[in-house]
C-alpha cells in the first residue's frame, strides 16, 4: 500500500519580482518503510517540496495545484488544526540546523515532554520522560544527559536529539532536510546510519533531502532528482547508478568524486543552475544539455515511463510526436 | 622540485575570553591550541592539502601562512626567509607573492564594488598599475579565469553573478599580482556540485600557466583526492599523517586516517562500505589529551600512547605518520 502520494504538485512563491515556481508539476509515491533520496542543487525546489509534505512552505509560498495524500487522506485541503495533529505524529520533519532548531533555554527532557504532551495530552510528565529516555537510549545518548541544555551537546549529538524528537511519536514518514550538511564526515556517517537503522527497525519511511548524490546512492532505495523545480528523473538507486537516463543525472554522476577510483576524470556541467525568475522556455535544462534538440527549447518534456518504475522527463525518450 | 615553504614547530594559541568574575577567581589563562607544533614543507608547483574535521586547525594554518595572523611560536620559511614576524613594508612586499581565496564567494566580494574594481584593487594597493594599464590587466585576468567576454563582466556587481562566477572573480583577484603561492580555503565547498569541477580545473590550469603553488584546505577528502599532490591529515592541531595522495588512500597508516576514510560515502549503491567506528567525539582544543591526542578514541591505543606524544616519522617513501602502531587494524566487531 502506498503511504504517500504526491500528485501533480505545483508550488509558487509570489515575490515582488515575479512568480517563482519552486515545484513544477511533481508526482511520486512512496511505500511503507521505503527510503527515498531527494537530490538537487541549490534552487532545485527540493526543500520546498519537503516542507510542503508537512504543509510548512514558508510565506509567500502557496500550493498552486495538485494533491498530497498521506494514507489516502489529502492534506492540501486540511484545516490547520487537523494538519497539526498529523504533523509530528504521522509525518515528522528533521531540519538542517540542529543549532537553531532546539530551544536554548530548555532542557532536552523538557523538549520531549512538551512535544509528547502536545500530541498526547493525557500522558503524564513521568511517562513522557520515560519515553524520552528510551529514545535517547536508542540513539546512543547517555540517559543522565536528559537534564542538559542544548549548548552542552556537540553538533552531532544535537542532530541526534532532533531525530529523537522526530521519531518520538512513531511517525510513518520522516523527512530529513540536509540533516548532516553542517557535520563532519565521521559524524555524518553515524547520523545517517542511525536514520537508516531507525527506518528499518520501526518500518518508517524516510525522505532524505540532500545535494550530495553519494549519500543518497549509498543509503536510499529510490532516488528522485530535481532540477529547477522539475522532477527530471526517478528510479531505483541501482538503476540510476548503472543506467542514468536524463542528461542532467548522467552529468551529475560524472561530476562527483569517488575515492575508490584511481585517476578519476571528473566532469562538470557547463553554465550554471538557472535563475528561477528567468527560466528558459521549454525544458529548464536545455541551455546546459549536451543533447539539446529543437523541441526542447519550445516545450516542456512529458514524464516518460521506462518500465519498472523508472521515470524520466526528457524528449530523448519519446513524447516528441504529439 | 625545490621547497617553497618550510614550516617548523608552528604554533598558534588563542587565549580564551573569560568573564569578569572568572578573571577574579582564576589566575591561569587558558588557550585554544588551534595549531600545536606542526612541521611540514611545501614543494614548488605542488598542490599541498590540509584536510581534517572542523576545529582541527587547518584554516588557522592557512591564515598563518598567508600572514593574516601571527604565529605564537615557530618558524615559517617562505623561499628560505622566515616570514613569521615580518611587518610594514617588508610584509606588504611579501603579500604580492602570497594570495588567498576564501570559501564563501558571497561574503568575500564587496557587494558595492563592480567586478572590475574588485579585481583591479590589488594593483592599486600595491601601486603597480593605474588607469588604462590597470584596466587592460583586469580584462586580461578576467579572460584567464574564463569570465568571457571580460568587457561584459567589468561593470557588473557581484549580485548579478552566479556562485561559480563569483568564485572565478575571487580567483581573478588572487592572481592579478602574479603571486607564487595561493592559500585556497575550501574554495569549492559552497559551489554547486555540477560546476565544482570547473573551478577546480581552473585552479589546476592556472597552476600550469602561472607556475603557482597551492595550499588547499578542505574537509572533503574526495575533493582532496582529486586536486592534491600530497595530503596532510590534521587532528586537533597536529598533523597525524602526511603522504602522497594515492599512497594515503590505498595505504592509510594512522588509525584516525583509516576511520576518516572509512566514513566517506561511496557513490555506488552496489558497494558496501565497512565503517571503522571511533569512540566518543573530538575533544576540546583547550584540554588536549595527554600523549597522543587521539589515544582516547583510538582502537589501537596502549599505555605509552597516553604518556608520550608520537612524532611525525617517515615510514615509507614520502609517507609520514605520527603513531606508535602505524597500520594497526581495528579488531573485528570491536
Amino acid at each position: 500500500m502506498s503511504l504517500l502520494e504526491v500528485d501533480h504538485l505545483t508550488i509558487d512563491y509570489k515575490t515582488r519580482r515575479g512568480i517563482v515556481r519552486a515545484v513544477n508539476d511533481v508526482s511520486f509515491s512512496m511505500k511503507k518503510g521505503e527510503t527515498l533520496g531527494l537530490v538537487g542543487e541549490s534552487g532545485s525546489g527540493k526543500s520546498t517540496l519537503g516542507l510542503s509534505l508537512v504543509r510548512l512552505v514558508p510565506f509567500p509560498g502557496v500550493i498552486r495545484s495538485g494533491h498530497i495524500r498521506v494514507e489516502k487522506k489529502d492534506i492540501v485541503s486540511l484545516r490547520d488544526k487537523e494538519m497539526r495533529s498529523i504533523r509530528g505524529s504521522k509525518i515528522a520533519f528533521v531540519f538542517q540546523d540542529p543549532m537553531t532548531s532546539l530551544n536554548p533555554v530548555k532542557r532536552i527532557g523538557d523538549h520531549f515532554i512538551e512535544f509528547l504532551r502536545t500530541h498526547t495530552p493525557h500522558i503524564s510528565k513521568k511517562e513522557a520522560l520515560k519515553r524520552a529516555k528510551n529514545i535517547l537510549d536508542e540513539l546512543g545518548i547517555p540517559n543522565e544527559r536528559i537534564n542538559d541544555y542544548p549548548h552542552q551537546f556537540s553538533g552531532g549529538m544535537r542532530q541526534r536529539i532532533m531525530i529523537g524528537l522526530a521519531i518520538a511519536l512513531n511517525p510513518s514518514l520522516v523527512i530529513a532536510d540536509e540533516p548532516t550538511t553542517a557535520l563532519d564526515v565521521i559524524v555524518q556517517d553515524k547520523i545517517l546510519g542511525i536514520l537508516k537503522d531507525l527506518s528499518r527497525a520501526h518500518d518508517m519511511a524516510l525522505i532524505l533531502i540532500t545535494h550530495d548524490l553519494s549519500i543518497v546512492l549509498e543509503r536510499c532505495d529510490n532516488i528522485f532528482v530535481m532540477y529547477a523545480g522539475h522532477q527530471v528523473e526517478y528510479g531505483k538507486s541501482e538503476e540510476l547508478y548503472r543506467d542514468p537516463k536524463h542528461p542532467y543525472t548522467q552529468k551529475l554522476l560524472q561530476s562527483i568524486p569517488n575515492i575508490e577510483l584511481a585517476d578519476q576524470k571528473l566532469d562538470a556541467i557547463p553554465g550554471s543552475p538557472p535563475d528561477l525568475l528567468n527560466l528558459p522556455k521549454g525544458c529548464p535544462f536545455w541551455p546546459r544539455c549536451p543533447h539539446v534538440m529543437a523541441i526542447c527549447r519550445i516545450k516542456v518534456p512529458p514524464i516518460i515511463s521506462l518500465g519498472s518504475g523508472h521515470l524520466v522527463k526528457c524528449f530523448l525518450y519519446g513524447g516528441t510526436e504529439s | 622540485m625545490s621547497t617553497i615553504w618550510s614550516v617548523e614547530h608552528l604554533r598558534k594559541y588563542f587565549p580564551v575570553q573569560k568573564s569578569f568574575f572568572e578573571r577574579l577567581f582564576t589566575r591561569k589563562t587558558e588557550y585554544v591550541k588551534a595549531v600545536d607544533d606542526v612541521d611540514f614543507s611545501i614543494r614548488r608547483g605542488e598542490v599541498f592539502t590540509l584536510a581534517g574535521e572542523s576545529g582541527c586547525g587547518k584554516t588557522t594554518t592557512g591564515m598563518l601562512l598567508a600572514r593574516l595572523i601571527e604565529p605564537t611560536s615557530g618558524k615559517m620559511f617562505f623561499e628560505g626567509k622566515n616570514i613569521g614576524m615580518l611587518r610594514g613594508e617588508e610584509l606588504r612586499r611579501l603579500r604580492r607573492k602570497i594570495q588567498i581565496i576564501f570559501q564563501d564567494p558571497y561574503a568575500s566580494l564587496n557587494p558595492r564594488m563592480k567586478i572590475g574594481k574588485t579585481v583591479g584593487h590589488p594593483l592599486e594597493i600595491h601601486g603597480l598599475a593605474k588607469g588604462s594599464e590597470k584596466g587592460k590587466k583586469v580584462l586580461e585576468v578576467l579572460g584567464e579565469v574564463g569570465l568571457t567576454p571580460p568587457e561584459k563582466f567589468v561593470d557588473l556587481y557581484p549580485h548579478q553573478l552566479s556562485g561559480g562566477q563569483r568564485q572565478r572573480v575571487a580567483v581573478a583577484r588572487s592572481i592579478i599580482l602574479r603571486p607564487e603561492f595561493i592559500v585556497a580555503d575550501e574554495p569549492v565547498s559552497m559551489i554547486d556540485v555540477s560546476i565544482r569541477t570547473t573551478i577546480i580545473d581552473l585552479m589546476l590550469d592556472l597552476r600550469e600557466k602561472l607556475g603557482l603553488t597551492y595550499l588547499f584546505i578542505t574537509h572533503d577528502l574526495a575533493v582532496a583526492k582529486y586536486i592534491s599532490d600530497r595530503i596532510a591529515i590534521m587532528y586537533l592541531g597536529k598533523i597525524v599523517e602526511l603522504s602522497e595522495k594515492t599512497e594515503l588512500f590505498s595505504n592509510p597508516l594512522h588509525p584516525y586516517t583509516m576511520a576518516l576514510l572509512s566514513a566517506i560515502p561511496l557513490p555506488n549503491p552496489e558497494r558496501k562500505r565497512q565503517t571503522i567506528e571511533l569512540k566518543g567525539e573530538v575533544p576540546s582544543a583547550i584540554r588536549i589529551p595527554s600523549g597522543c591526542r587521539f589515544h582516547p578514541r583510538c582502537f589501537a591505543a596502549t599505555e605509552i600512547c597516553s604518556q608520550q606524544e608520537p612524532k611525525l616519522t617517515l615510514v615509507g617513501s614520502d609517507h609520514f605518520v605520527a603513531c606508535y602502531y602505524p597500520g594497526a587494524r581495528p579488531e573485528q566487531n570491536g
